[in-house]
């Protein structure tokens, strides 16, 4: 023991010594992350949430030297949602000799920094950034758009669709699938996958309805529910958020129209706790859930409201920086292209199962969770007797979708 | 023909809605000449009150002792805040306004987190009232018609049949003479923009559990107060009762309409590319834009809006 430490100490001291080119290992180096995300604005409190998480998950790892003889650090920085002042974060991000980023709201944003993480590490190989999106959904990220220095933790809207979809179809109560969601890039795109994946996918399943409405314009929801009922739907499909999400459960409540809703955002504590009782017996998609089976991220989950007193939401910040820690203790190497190659392809366990990082477009495969709002779960939502039951369960390969990447690799 | 029956309940239901969440401002800006940018945040003000009362002492009492709180807040605002600028202009009690909407904004996520917090409708209101195709009807939503009807003939009453209606009226257009006549005429803003402002906070406990009590509720409810009020026409409570009834309507048999806007602009000889962005569209799709485009016709048609007495 006392052998290693002197001989790591001694090849430290060499390296200070003649100052050659950082290529052996230092001790304590440090690994900085540069969080860009809202820290200001109508979308502040989604971004602190997001930055607590990653402290979180930094501290984790620091502890555990879960990254070999690196610790990482985070560098908080506010882009307001808005790409053109993501990019001259990014630009920071570069100056200042940041190799790695992370972004997830907003698939906007995310375009944007794909793109000027891609030109950056075109031209300046040395500088080199590599970019992990914990939540930016748009699937063009990994499909047309796609990027090799891109790196996606979250299941992209046609996987979380697909999920959704395969549920529906298995569901012989469910006949007739409205679609309603908010008008822009994402609730298009969520319309789109619906309409493909579930219309025609059994006999007696139809398409009843399609609906969209402007971004939070809407005060009251009754007629389009009456609109629905009219149509006889006994399933909404929605990736509608926030309070448009909110308001379109509670009218269909209030109104007694008994079709169960399947969304993406029903999850966040907010719309679940502003919701209240009448979100009982709607889904949503989602990675993981407070009732799922696994003991060891409830006690992250534990500890994460001890420290923060919020409950903790990103299961998958927690597995991005754990596997790119893993990532860099096996390879012994925090340099971004190196770090790249590792990731691509990589295959790993969780508590929640078996997941790769896919090598032909960087999307992470990880095991879904379709769950309902019941009541009597172990975990329930503060002020509202509801928690989320898992119905169906898919593992990782099943959300694989085809891709049309077709990225080349650096070098 | 139930179908018919639903769009006018509904479109009822609505219209009633949009009455009750704009007749504050329609008594501010009609009788004071203030545009009031900050009313949908004493809106705002009345429902976190209610749900902090709700919480302590029940939904009753909240009915009774948010609006007036929020009036009270309302009458300190104008007394030591307005009246200071009113003699600078429209202008400056304009941004006076817009400055107090971005305060309020500012201090409620400070007091009540940034979170919607849980108000709900009172257990008593809370089960349907009758069902028509299929369609509960919330016993609530019948309350919520009620008070806002009531509000409209106390208002009504008020202003056209009592003494005090009579000097608000004159107030605003003849101050000076008013003031000779021996009326205290600042005191009579101050009582005006008081009201304006407990309505808006009656309007918030009514609807803020209907709806949701977060921090972005005023921005939510924003623009769609305005458009009653101007095509109401500024000061005429009867103006703003109607405007609010047709946009109700209107706006909810528009959602019903799944027919393409391209087929039906071809009828009356607009022809439109039946595969182009616009043509596709249909006009369910376009109905949240209905009570803007009636305001922007209206407008151009008749710059008084519906009953207004005043153009300025």
């Amino acid at each position: 023991m006392k052998f290693t430490k002197a001989v790591v100490l001694g090849t430290v001291a060499a390296g200070a010594l003649f100052a050659g080119p950082a290529t052996t290992a230092r001790a304590d180096e440090t690994v900085r992350i540069a969080y860009i995300d809202p820290m200001s604005g109508p979308f502040a409190s989604t971004g602190r949430l997001g930055e607590q998480h990653f402290r979180f998950a930094i501290d984790r790892v620091n502890a555990a030297h879960a990254a070999g003889n690196r610790t990482f650090e985070l560098v908080v920085m506010d882009n307001e949602v808005s790409p053109e002042k993501s990019l001259t974060m990014f630009r920071k991000a570069v100056d200042d000799g940041i190799h790695y980023i992370t972004q997830g709201n907003g698939s906007s944003v995310a375009f944007a920094l794909s793109d000027a993480t891609a030109k950056n590490n075109r031209r300046d190989p040395n500088h080199a950034v590599l970019y992990l999106n914990y939540a930016a959904v748009d699937p063009a990220l990994t499909n047309e758009k796609c990027n090799w220095w891109h790196f996606r933790f979250d299941a992209d809207s046609d996987m979380k669709m697909k999920a959704l979809a395969d549920d529906i179809v298995a569901s012989p109560n469910i006949h007739k699938v409205y679609v309603f969601n908010q008008d822009y890039s994402f609730g298009q795109s969520v319309e789109k996958a619906a309409v493909a994946m579930i219309g025609g996918k059994r006999a007696d399943l139809e398409i009843v309805g399609t609906e969209r409405v402007p971004l939070g314009k809407v005060t009251d929801f009754t007629p389009y529910i009456a609109k629905m009922r009219a149509a006889g739907a006994d399933a909404v499909v929605t990736g509608a958020w926030g309070t448009d999400l909110t308001l379109l459960v509670k009218a269909a409540a209030d109104t007694g129209f008994p079709a169960t809703f399947f969304t993406y955002y029903l999850g966040a504590r907010e719309t679940v706790q502003a919701v209240g009782m009448a979100g009982k017996g709607d889904a949503q998609i989602s990675e993981w859930h407070e009732n799922v089976d696994a003991p060891e991220i409830d006690r992250m989950a534990a500890e994460f409201k001890a420290k923060y007193n919020e409950n903790f939401y990103y299961w998958r910040v927690v597995n991005m920086i754990d596997t790119l820690a893993a990532a860099m203790k096996k390879i012994d190497s925090a340099d971004p292209l190196k770090v790249g190659q590792a990731l691509a392809g990589m295959k790993f366990q969780t508590p929640l199962g078996a997941e790769e990082i896919r090598a032909d477009n960087h999307q992470l495969l990880q095991p879904m969770y379709v769950s309902v709002l019941a009541p009597d779960m172990p975990h329930m939502f503060p002020g509202v007797p509801l928690g989320f039951k898992t119905i169906k369960r898919f593992d990782a390969e099943e959300t694989r979708l085809p891709t049309t990447c077709a990225m080349k690799a650096p070098g | 023909m139930q179908e018919i029956l639903l769009v006018l309940l509904n479109g009822l239901v609505y219209g009633l809605l949009l009455f009750m969440l704009s007749s504050g401002l329609t008594l501010i800006v009609g009788m004071m000449g203030v545009l009031n940018f900050a009313h949908a945040s004493f809106y705002m003000l009345g429902a976190y009150f209610a749900y902090t009362i709700s919480v302590g002492i029940g939904f009753w009492p909240a009915l009774v002792i948010a609006p007036l709180l929020v009036g009270v807040l309302g009458v300190v605002v104008e007394r030591y805040g307005l009246r200071a600028v009113h003699r600078n202009g429209k202008l400056a009690e304009l941004l006076f306004t817009v400055g107090l909407a971005f305060i309020i904004g500012e201090v409620v996520p400070l007091i009540w987190g940034r979170t919607a917090v849980p108000y709900r409708v009172p257990a008593a209101l809370d089960f349907p009232a009758f069902t028509l195709g299929g369609i509960n009807y919330q016993a609530y939503r019948l309350f919520m018609m009620a008070v806002s009807v009531a509000i409209f003939a106390g208002l009504y009453a008020a202003l056209a049949r009592t003494r005090l209606g009579l000097v608000i009226r004159a107030a605003l257009t003849h101050p000076e003479m008013v003031a000779m006549l021996g009326h205290n005429v600042p005191r009579v803003f101050t009582l005006v923009f008081g009201a304006g402002c407990a309505l808006a906070g009656l309007a918030g406990v009514i609807g803020g559990n209907v709806f949701t009590t977060t921090p972005g509720m005023a921005e939510a409810l924003g623009a769609i107060v305005f458009a009653v009020v101007i095509m109401g026409g500024l000061g005429s409570i009867p103006g703003a009762l109607i405007a609010s009834l047709a946009i109700g309507f209107i706006q909810t048999a528009s959602v019903t309409l799944d027919a393409p806007l391209g087929a039906v602009l071809g009828r009356i000889g607009l022809p439109l590319d039946p595969h182009g962005a616009l043509g596709q569209l249909t006009i369910a799709h376009a109905a949240p834009a209905v009570p803007y485009l009636m305001l922007v016709l209206l407008l151009a048609l008749n710059p008084r809006g519906l009953m207004g007495a005043r153009a300025d």
